[in-house]
């Protein structure tokens, strides 16, 4: 069946749901199985009406959950076809069961996660609860800072899971309401190029091929499950990143914009560093700037690729840093934070030594200030003059109540 | 293949029931079939059964009701003609003798280690209806 092609503007103004759902169309997937929930609704919305106007060749299912919307996306993947879909929050953790399923038996699937606060209380709003919830199932998993992000990442997304060294699935996170429902000019590729970028589906070991017949989603007991467990992690270890890099200096080369698996801002002279992820990082970029201006050489790391870890190229790029500040926007649930933790591990084995203390912010969509950033930054400069952490090495802010601070 | 380490299988859970390409499955007896040993046609679950069927093929006629109805495909036929059963598969659970139509019946459970051919020798007479 003919599908028609969009003209589109060599910068359109979209919001972070929109430039997603225009990516998944000028991807041409064959399946988006979907179910819609707050904020990551207008994605499957918009390909629905991409759809419903003969904007898409593929099939839309639409499916009574978000466990049977990933269940329809890893059949659909099996089969083989290029396949993708979108969620948020509630809706990401009863994907949950099946977000493993899908790692585990090597399926390309894009997934665009638009972050939300996990309930209980409710909350419709952006914080990272979700994509700290899936970094354990095996997927890939970027974070787009800004709209411009959440469109050029999704072809990315493609391009890297669908390799054939790769073949795992691949979560494209960004900001609810921050960036899924702020519109900003966003420079868009054409149909023919974008599609070109992604190139066409390669099928692998699927079902639709009858004279290789595949039985997928085996079980192995105590004699094999450790052996797949263990490819798989070899493989998020040492085949991802090459491919994320190429895919990267490709796009580049594209469009003119460069991402790479760890965005440093103003880090190359550093004392005092942030590292956090999302819409956060430009808000941290923009406070660096200012304190820059004061004398304080301030800088931003933030993370490009959460999933595999790039433990050795944050080490990297907090090389030199004296005092290091990192941002968990996930409620630590007893814990010091992810990003604390992780940060931890990859410095902990360095010569720097440098002084590192965790901050918790942000929960269920509240605002992360610039007043907030100077209050860090400054701590962080008060730290390096101190040559020790002068504060507990975790603090809530912007949470209102006594000063809450552990460890 | 018990033994092979993580690096020298397939990615994926996934296993592939035949050794390389298959054009007629369907015009090819299951014992001419290339099935992987992953396949489990290639593996023996006769030690599942506690109770065994044994076909006595003086009564059959071949109605072919065992076939349509056992589970695991485990009724042997060639050319709609009743010949045996597949005792690698056969789990025991007695759904043949249960659909077999004939009197007496042409299958009947027997302990596993019951000797087939003293069963045969004293299989049971036509049952005459009550009035």
């Amino acid at each position: 069946m003919a599908f028609d092609k969009m003209e589109l503007k060599d910068i359109e103004v979209w919001d972070g749901n929109y430039a997603a759902a225009q990516a998944m169309r000028q991807c041409q997937i064959d399946v988006v199985a979907a179910y819609p929930i707050t904020p990551s609704t207008p994605i499957v919305e918009g390909y629905g009406n991409f759809k419903a106007n003969n904007y898409v060749e593929g099939e839309f299912v639409m499916v009574e959950s978000e466990h049977a919307a990933m269940s329809g996306c890893i059949g659909a993947a099996a089969a083989g076809g290029r396949v993708a879909t979108a969620t948020s929050s509630q809706g990401f953790a009863l994907m949950v069961e099946t977000l493993y399923q899908a790692s585990g038996m090597r399926l390309p699937i894009v997934l665009n996660v638009v972050n939300r606060a996990l309930a209980a209380p409710l909350n419709v709003n952006g914080d990272h609860a979700d994509m700290y919830l899936g970094r354990d199932s095996g997927w890939i998993q970027l974070d787009a800072y800004c709209p411009q992000d959440a469109y050029d990442l999704n072809f990315i997304a493609f391009k890297v899971s669908e390799d054939h060294d790769v073949r795992l699935p691949c979560m494209v996170h960004q900001d609810g309401f921050m960036t899924s429902h702020t519109a900003q000019g966003v420079h868009t590729l054409s149909d023919d190029v974008a599609y070109g970028f992604v190139g066409d589906f390669q099928p692998m070991n699927d079902m639709l091929d009858f004279e290789h017949p595949v039985t997928h989603g085996v079980q192995t007991e105590e004699d094999w499950h450790f052996e797949h467990k263990a490819r798989q992690h070899n493989d998020l270890m040492t085949k991802v990143f090459p491919k994320i890099q190429a895919a990267f200096d490709d796009f580049e080369k594209l469009s003119g914009r460069k991402y790479n698996l760890v965005e440093s801002y103003d880090m190359d002279d550093a004392d005092v560093a942030v590292v956090c992820m999302g819409t956060s990082v430009e808000t941290a970029r923009e406070v660096a700037s200012e304190m820059r201006e004061k004398g304080v050489k301030a800088g931003v790391v933030g993370l490009r690729v959460i999933r595999p870890f790039p433990f050795f190229e944050i080490a990297e790029a907090l090389k030199g840093a004296k005092a290091i500040a990192t941002l968990d926007r996930s409620s630590p649930g007893g814990a010091p934070g992810m990003l604390f933790n992780e940060i931890a591990g990859c410095l902990f084995n360095t010569d720097d030594r440098a002084l590192l203390s965790g901050f918790i912010y942000g929960l269920g969509g509240r605002d992360l200030t610039k007043k907030h950033l100077v209050e860090i930054f400054t701590q962080l400069q008060a730290n390096v003059d101190a040559g020790k952490v002068t504060t507990s090495l975790q603090q809530f802010i912007g949470v209102r109540g006594p000063k809450l601070q552990f460890l | 293949m018990a033994n092979r380490g993580w690096d020298e299988f397939e990615i994926g859970a996934m296993l592939r029931t035949f050794d390389g390409k298959i054009d007629d499955i369907a015009g090819t007896n299951q014992e001419d079939r290339a099935y992987s040993k992953s396949s489990s046609f290639s593996a023996s679950v006769a030690d599942w059964r506690i109770e065994k069927p044994v076909f006595n093929k003086d009564f059959c006629i071949d109605c072919q009701f065992c076939w349509v109805y056992c589970p695991d495909m485990s009724i042997i036929a060639r050319d709609k003609k009743m010949i045996g059963i597949d005792m690698d598969h056969c789990k025991g659970c007695a759904i043949c003798v249960e659909v077999c139509p004939t009197n007496p019946k042409s299958l009947l459970m027997f302990p596993e280690q019951a000797d087939e051919e003293v069963e045969l020798a004293q299989w049971p007479t036509k049952e005459k209806k009550e009035k």
